[in-house]
């Protein structure tokens, strides 16, 4: 049987610690000295305009993408000095919910739910039944048991996701914008859902956000990125009284601030009389 | 003058990155070939949607393949007086060239160019990614099964396109063009050789059912996660495979047949 990778590091109350993150795509910089720590049991929303590598983020806490420099400890565990083996072994103790749900469009929502857990372990099939029928409850979506994820509609498929996600008892869960695209009655569902969870499974929870009313309604601590860097962070209460002029304009919704409104173009006049 | 140079070196260098990347990817594939052994129901079924699938249309051409080979090797042959040939003529033309080639031609459109739309619609709605997040490595778990399972279908299908063909020949040599039914088996039977055509003709086409499995399944995986990427993927798997497979044609026929 394989072996877990060790937590060789003193305790730690952090369970996801990024130290100086620098990554970039195609030449530009995307993080620049990126520092998060994320403490057991909280739920973390990690905010920023479109653009600024949220999903990214996820994506590199994941192991999927590789940093140019800095450390992501998940655990303790250095996520990309870990071996493909031992990365995926890391893996089965993070969940992640995809911002489409990524469901496998060839399979219904049991199986969807089953299938992490069909892959890694030779269950018998009355007490694999028994499993997804619980995480589908969860979920509240027990009796959509038999549909296919063309029928979902896309509040329900990332509840399937959701279900999936926690299917092999994570000890994490990072959710990619799960709040974009759905209907105020499906988003109070997934809010309560991810708070529900967090505290029920004793999950650590990280989203990836631009909704800032919905992600600090549950959220412990908030960080806010911008160009490559945190630029504030702390808990909903405390940003609420922020000072930085920047970060007021991101949780206010100001159109011009700090983040101007005009994309850097030259003077106007002079553009306009150009071709005269 | 140098901008164009600039632009050619770039064009290089870009189809050698992605070379590499093709083969370090096959390489992977390869390493993975364990979990065809250990799960066949994962290329059972893929068996069935790329290879029982894509019957029809080998069969289906196979005899137009064969009736046109029929008619145009009678009347090539009956100038010489020699239309019993017919039946040797059509058997060769199809276990040599024609069943492997134009079998690896169609199913590299209708087969692979599906393959290649499948695993880069699973990329762009991030299933693959899903699925590396639950742990599950999706070069064993999809990729996988659909390259074993490629590469087993072509040379079975190249087989049936061959013996439809022949009977397709048989319909008009015989059935229309009153080329007689003994001489046409029997020239046949005399005049292909098992080792020097049959096998030749297996060995190309297990060739390019591999090639035709590498390429749809890398495009597929490596496609740019847009609607127009899948569109791009697809056209390149058709015409890389074509490509290939004439290319690879060229070079067996002559280590096969050159020496004759």
């Amino acid at each position: 049987m394989k072996v877990l990778p060790i937590n060789t590091q003193p305790h730690n109350d952090n369970l996801l610690e990024i130290r100086d993150l620098h990554f970039s795509r195609g030449g530009r910089p995307v993080f620049r000295g990126l520092n998060v720590s994320i403490p057991r049991g909280s739920i973390t929303a990690i905010m920023g305009p479109s653009g600024t590598g949220k999903t990214t983020l996820l994506k590199l806490i994941g192991g999927q993408l590789r940093p140019e420099r800095g450390q992501i400890l998940v655990d303790g565990i250095d996520v990309h000095r870990q071996g493909l083996s031992d990365l995926y072994q890391l893996r089965r103790r993070m969940g992640m919910l995809f911002q489409s749900g990524a469901l496998l469009t060839d399979l219904s929502v049991f199986e969807n739910v089953a299938f992490p857990l069909r892959e890694h372990y030779a269950l018998p099939e009355p007490l694999l039944r028994t499993l997804v029928l619980m995480k589908l409850e969860s979920v509240g979506l027990r009796g959509a048991r038999d549909l296919m994820p063309s029928e979902l509609s896309g509040g329900m498929a990332r509840r399937v996701a959701l279900a999936r996600a926690i299917a092999l008892d994570p000890m994490m869960i990072m959710y990619d914008e799960p709040f974009t695209g759905l209907d105020p009655i499906t988003m109070g569902v997934i809010v309560s859902l991810i708070k529900r969870l967090n505290d029920a499974l004793g999950l650590t929870s990280i989203l990836v956000s631009h909704d800032v009313q919905e992600a600090s309604s549950i959220a412990d601590q908030l960080f806010l990125i911008s160009d490559g860097v945190v630029v504030d962070s702390g808990t909903p209460e405390a940003l609420g009284r922020t000072t930085s002029e920047w970060s007021r304009q991101f949780l206010e919704g100001l159109p011009d601030g700090p983040v101007p409104f005009h994309y850097p173009a030259p003077d106007y006049l002079a553009d306009l009389t150009e071709a005269r | 003058m140098l901008g164009g140079l600039q632009k050619l070196g770039h064009w290089g260098l870009g189809v050698l990155e992605r070379l590499g990347r093709g083969h370090l990817f096959l390489f992977r594939v390869l390493m993975s070939l364990g979990t065809a052994v250990t799960r066949p129901r994962l290329v059972i079924k893929e068996l069935y949607s790329v290879g029982v699938l894509s019957l029809l249309i080998i069969a289906v051409s196979g005899l137009f393949v064969g009736m046109v080979l029929g008619y145009q090797g009678y009347i090539t042959l009956v100038n010489f007086g020699a239309e019993e040939a017919l039946g040797s003529v059509v058997a060769l033309s199809l276990v040599r060239e024609l069943g492997p080639v134009i079998t690896a031609l169609l199913f590299a459109g209708r087969a692979g160019s599906a393959l290649s739309a499948e695993i880069g619609l699973m990329k762009t709605t991030e299933q693959l990614s899903g699925m590396e997040m639950m742990a599950v490595d999706p070069v064993k778990r999809v990729i996988l099964p659909r390259f074993v399972a490629a590469f087993i279908s072509l040379p079975l299908l190249a087989a049936i396109f061959s013996a439809v063909a022949v009977m397709g020949g048989y319909f008009i040599g015989v059935g229309l063009l009153g080329v007689d039914g003994g001489s046409y088996w029997s020239q046949m039977q005399a005049n292909v050789d098992f080792y020097d055509d049959v096998m030749n003709g297996i060995i190309k086409s297990l060739v390019f059912g591999f090639v035709v499995a590498w390429i749809a399944v890398f495009e597929g995986y490596d496609t740019v996660p847009t609607s127009e990427g899948i569109s791009r993927s697809t056209t390149r798997t058709v015409v890389h495979s074509a490509l290939a497979v004439l290319a690879l044609d060229f070079i067996l026929t002559g280590l096969m047949f050159g020496d004759i």
